[in-house]
């Protein structure tokens, strides 16, 4: 049933209105070597059907694992609410705004994500989002490179998210843009050594606070030296720790970006995600994507319009600052409803309870014999711990009891095959920090 | 409406969390800490939810208005998709849960569902594999152009162009240019792609053409057979934007007419609800030649009937998101498929094609129509001829229609055809929605005869009048500064 409301009269009668016989007639076009070869899809279900069906499907994933899986994707309390807000249809079934009179809830709500976003990272100025965290930080890299003029080094730090930077170096492989990557020094960016990376022909440097392995740094000097050098400051954050964490807009960076599934929107498998990009007043001409702007209708009454729209694909074509089009709008507005229900008290509270539950988790798991922080430094809701056997033995050890311990450093980073990443949320119960620690002491 | 930050009330709250026990200074030293706290709003639940419902309610919807919207296949969004893609289980895995130690056994729905999804996708297209990752239809561009390279890179040819018909969206030469080609326009002739101004354009430095078939004029591109013998005398590969896809199910396979890559905008043909900007998801879908250089952890199946993630690909592009794309909404698209069946997209082509041609047709002694022959699922209009008469435009014909309570068409894309409108009906409307709009949209253009500064001034009714986009691109109020 393909909700076609046509009954067969009105079928008819449309068909004489157009002067052909039948509907075939009407893809005369195509001739008859170009038609199928085959076209063997299954017969259509009733949608009582299909429910059951993916009902089915979906009960053949676990949902009962206790995950301390973390890896820059957390399970965070979403308020019930954002679900029925953005469900409703004038929300989800609407377009991309081209047509501002009839489009003023859409514009509005991006206007305010807009803002929150400003807010949160202390930055000037914010697009209506990109798809997730990884590509946000290809744009902001492209956007150095464009405001850069001819400089085509990025110097990146190696504890930037690594399924982040393994898309980048997807994306720019055939681009003319070298990107060099600083090693860590044991989970910690050295920042020395980016520093003397940043030459005159870098266009920016990249960095994650916390980074990968959950540790948390100031950047502000390590900007000062790439502005000194004529080159950005990109900075990639988690949004729920910078409700107390220092600020990319203190820390001096010239573009925040950030993955926001953190606020509001579920796991679901990697999708879909959020993509949050800000930036000072200097780089707004080369954000990608849509932006809202506040002005005034022809009777004086405040509006607001998509705007600087002169960047776009629509517009520039092959000289656009991006191809993106389509946006994560629902996501952005379920990231604005999520931090409007929160409000600043409730976003700092979830940060400190992750974090108080975190610090719980370490202290517990030190004390077992042979396990060990990576490092001294301050983190937050994640961290990295060597363990005296291979994380991934650990992994696989505790899964069959129902447990995800975490994520294996070895994946990204040589000589780091015993050290686990392990990550809490507001989300665990002290009781199952409990278990966790007993059984993961267990098998060590 | 005031913003929600325009509402705040210091100290009032709605979700708030319990209590911590500790608070973050406790974790960090001040100086990694912010100085202030987020300006974020402080308001009630109801003010949030009384805020969000009215700004909804400024909005036009396919929920509550007829939307036809050129080559954006504005069609009703089934809700049993929404059911299914929030089911538990679907929403609670982390997505890099399969790719640890016996983590997979966990995730066994999920990978399932995305290889039976791609597995439709191939035989609904005809194309050899699919890859969900793309997370949009210009990231699908891209990743479509991404895999182009690395086609002509693995044998070694020497390629730096791709061409684009003049009547292509504007994401095509954006795509190209971002994946590191230059761009070679191509003018049409009679509304499409003329085989001769390719020929003049084609050489060894050429890596693919962009194609769009349908056209955005709504035309078959019939000279596709020579198109493609062409391109392979060069080795050059041919992409198949999956935008007007909506035209040609079941009638024609992608894959099967000699085309090497193609992106399908899901929110489009496949029903998944468009949210006012996202979030889409544009898979890919390749011929036989370009399956080793797919993203890599490809879902699959093992001889025992378990799905896994492929990740021993030599030549794959890498990752082109996270993980595997924007999973919930190939759900939805995958739920529509699978309701649907082969009848059910073939019927849902037919009657989308049967509602253009009827809109057409009964616009043709109105509005002039430059391309005025039998139309795939959308045509063009030029408001040109009536400029020359009384000076109404596109644009005022396009706010009129707003004033009626409509959607209005597509207006001044594509760039080949003057004071152009595109209408896009899709299949899910009645005769009665397309007569209703029809009758308004002649009565306008009378109207516009007889008394232009009416449509000028238009739309009077909506929740604000034309605006000021010069105010807004030079004063460029971006944040709201309480």
């Amino acid at each position: 049933m393909p909700y076609t409301p046509h009954t067969a009269e009105e079928t008819q009668a449309m068909l004489d209105v157009i002067g052909v016989k039948t509907i075939e007639d009407l893809f005369a076009d195509i001739p008859a070597d170009m038609r199928p070869k085959s076209f063997d899809l299954p017969q259509g279900l009733s949608e009582m059907e299909t429910c059951a069906y993916f009902e089915k499907l979906a009960g053949k994933n676990n949902t009962d694992l206790v995950s301390f899986l973390g890896a820059g994707f957390y399970n965070h309390y979403i308020p019930k609410a954002i679900d029925n807000l953005v469900g409703r249809g004038e929300f989800y079934t609407a377009y991309t705004p081209y047509q501002p009179e009839s489009s003023q809830g859409t514009l509005q709500a991006i206007f305010e994500f807009q803002t929150a976003v400003c807010n949160l990272l202390e930055m000037d100025a914010a697009n209506a989002s990109v798809y997730d965290g990884g590509f946000a930080i290809f744009e902001a890299m492209m956007m150095a490179v464009r405001a850069g003029r001819k400089r085509k080094k990025i110097v990146i730090d190696e504890s930037v998210n690594p399924f982040y930077r393994e898309m980048v170096d997807t994306y720019t492989d055939n681009i003319d843009v070298d990107i060099v990557v600083v090693p860590h020094a044991d989970g910690l960016s050295n920042l020395d050594a980016l520093k003397a990376a940043i030459d005159s022909d870098c266009a920016a440097v990249v960095v994650q606070n916390p980074n990968f392995f959950g540790n948390v740094q100031d950047f502000t000097e390590l900007f000062e030296h790439a502005h000194a050098n004529k080159a950005a400051g990109i900075i990639s954050v988690y949004p729920v720790m910078q409700s107390v964490m220092k600020t990319p807009g203190e820390m001096g960076a010239d573009i925040a970006v950030a993955e926001a599934q953190s606020l509001g929107q579920p796991l679901s498998f990697g999708g879909p995600y959020l993509g949050v990009m800000a930036c000072t007043k200097k780089m707004i001409r080369q954000l990608p994507g849509r932006i809202v702007g506040r002005t005034e209708d022809v009777d004086g009454k405040t509006g607001y319009v998509l705007t600087l729209q002169a960047r776009e694909q629509h517009i520039r074509r092959a000289k656009a600052t991006s191809n993106i089009c389509s946006n994560q709008g629902l996501c952005a507005l379920r990231a604005l409803i999520h931090m409007s229900l929160l409000g600043p008290e409730g976003l700092i509270r979830t940060a400190e309870l992750s974090m108080e539950r975190a610090h719980y988790l370490a202290d517990r798991l030190t004390m077992i014999d042979g396990v060990e922080l990576l490092n001294d430094a301050p983190f937050c809701n994640e961290f990295a711990i060597r363990l005296p056997i291979n994380a991934e033995d650990a992994i696989e050890a505790l899964m069959d009891k129902g447990f995800v311990t975490g994520y294996p450093a070895g994946r990204a980073y040589e000589g780091m095959d015993n050290v686990l990443l392990v990550a809490c949320t507001e989300l665990h119960s002290f009781e199952q920090i409990g278990v966790f620690t007993e059984l993961l002491g267990g098998i060590l | 409406m005031k913003t929600l930050f325009a509402q705040s009330v210091p100290g009032r709250t709605a979700c708030l969390p319990p209590k911590p026990e500790e608070r973050a200074e406790r974790f960090l030293p001040k100086e990694l800490m912010r100085a202030k706290r987020p300006v974020l709003p402080e308001v009630s639940e109801l003010d949030v939810v009384r805020h969000f419902t009215r700004l909804s309610t400024l909005n036009y919807s396919v929920d509550s208005n007829f939307y036809p919207l050129g080559s954006c296949t504005m069609k009703y969004n089934p809700k049993y998709t929404e059911y299914v893609a929030s089911l538990p289980g679907y929403t609670t895995p982390h997505p890099a849960l399969p790719q640890l130690p016996k983590g997979a056994q966990f995730t066994q729905g999920s990978l399932q569902t995305m290889y039976e999804a791609e597995e439709m996708l191939c035989e609904l297209t005809g194309m050899e594999a699919f890859t969900s990752q793309p997370m949009a239809g210009a990231n699908g561009e891209l990743t479509g152009a991404l895999l182009i390279a690395a086609y002509h890179k693995h044998k070694g040819n020497k390629k730096t162009k791709i061409i684009c018909p003049d009547a292509a969206h504007g994401t095509n030469p954006a795509s190209a240019v971002l994946a590191g080609y230059e761009v070679v326009n191509i003018e049409s002739k009679d509304g499409i792609v003329d085989p001769e101004a390719l020929e003049a354009v084609l050489d060894d430095s050429v890596a693919a053409v962009m194609m769009t078939c349908p056209n955005t004029l709504g035309l078959f591109e019939s000279h596709l057979p020579t198109i493609v013998e062409k391109l392979r005398r060069v080795d050059a590969l041919l992409y198949y934007d999956g935008a007007n896809f909506n035209a040609i199910m079941g009638k024609m396979r992608i894959g099967d007419v000699g085309f090497d890559v193609v992106h399908l905008n899901v929110h489009k043909t496949l029903a998944t609800p468009h949210g006012g900007g996202g979030p889409g998801a544009g898979p890919v879908g390749v011929s036989e030649r370009l399956v080793p250089f797919l993203p890599t952890h490809r879902p699959a199946k093992a001889e025992d009937g378990t799905y896994y993630l492929d990740t021993d690909l030599p030549l794959s592009i890498g990752h082109v998101s996270p993980f595997y794309g924007s999973f919930a909404v190939m759900l939805k698209a995958y739920a529509y498929m699978v309701l649907l069946g082969g009848e059910g997209l073939t019927q849902a082509t037919e009657r989308a094609v049967l509602n253009a041609n009827y809109m057409r047709k009964r616009l043709e002694n109105h509005l002039y129509i430059p391309y005025n022959r039998i139309c795939m699922h959308e045509f063009v209009a030029s408001a040109s001829k009536l400029q020359d008469e009384c000076g109404v435009r596109a644009l005022d014909l396009a706010k009129g229609l707003l004033e009626k309570g409509h959607h209005a068409p597509t207006i001044y894309f594509p760039l080949i055809v003057k004071e152009c409108l595109m209408f896009e009906p899709t299949e899910t409307e009645s005769k009665e929605t397309l007569d209703g709009f029809l009758d308004d949209l002649i009565d306008l253009i009378e109207t516009a005869k007889k008394d232009p500064e009416a449509l000028f001034s238009a739309p009077h009714n909506t929740p604000v009048r034309r605006l000021d986009e010069t105010k807004a691109a030079r004063e460029m109020v971006l944040t709201d500064e309480v």
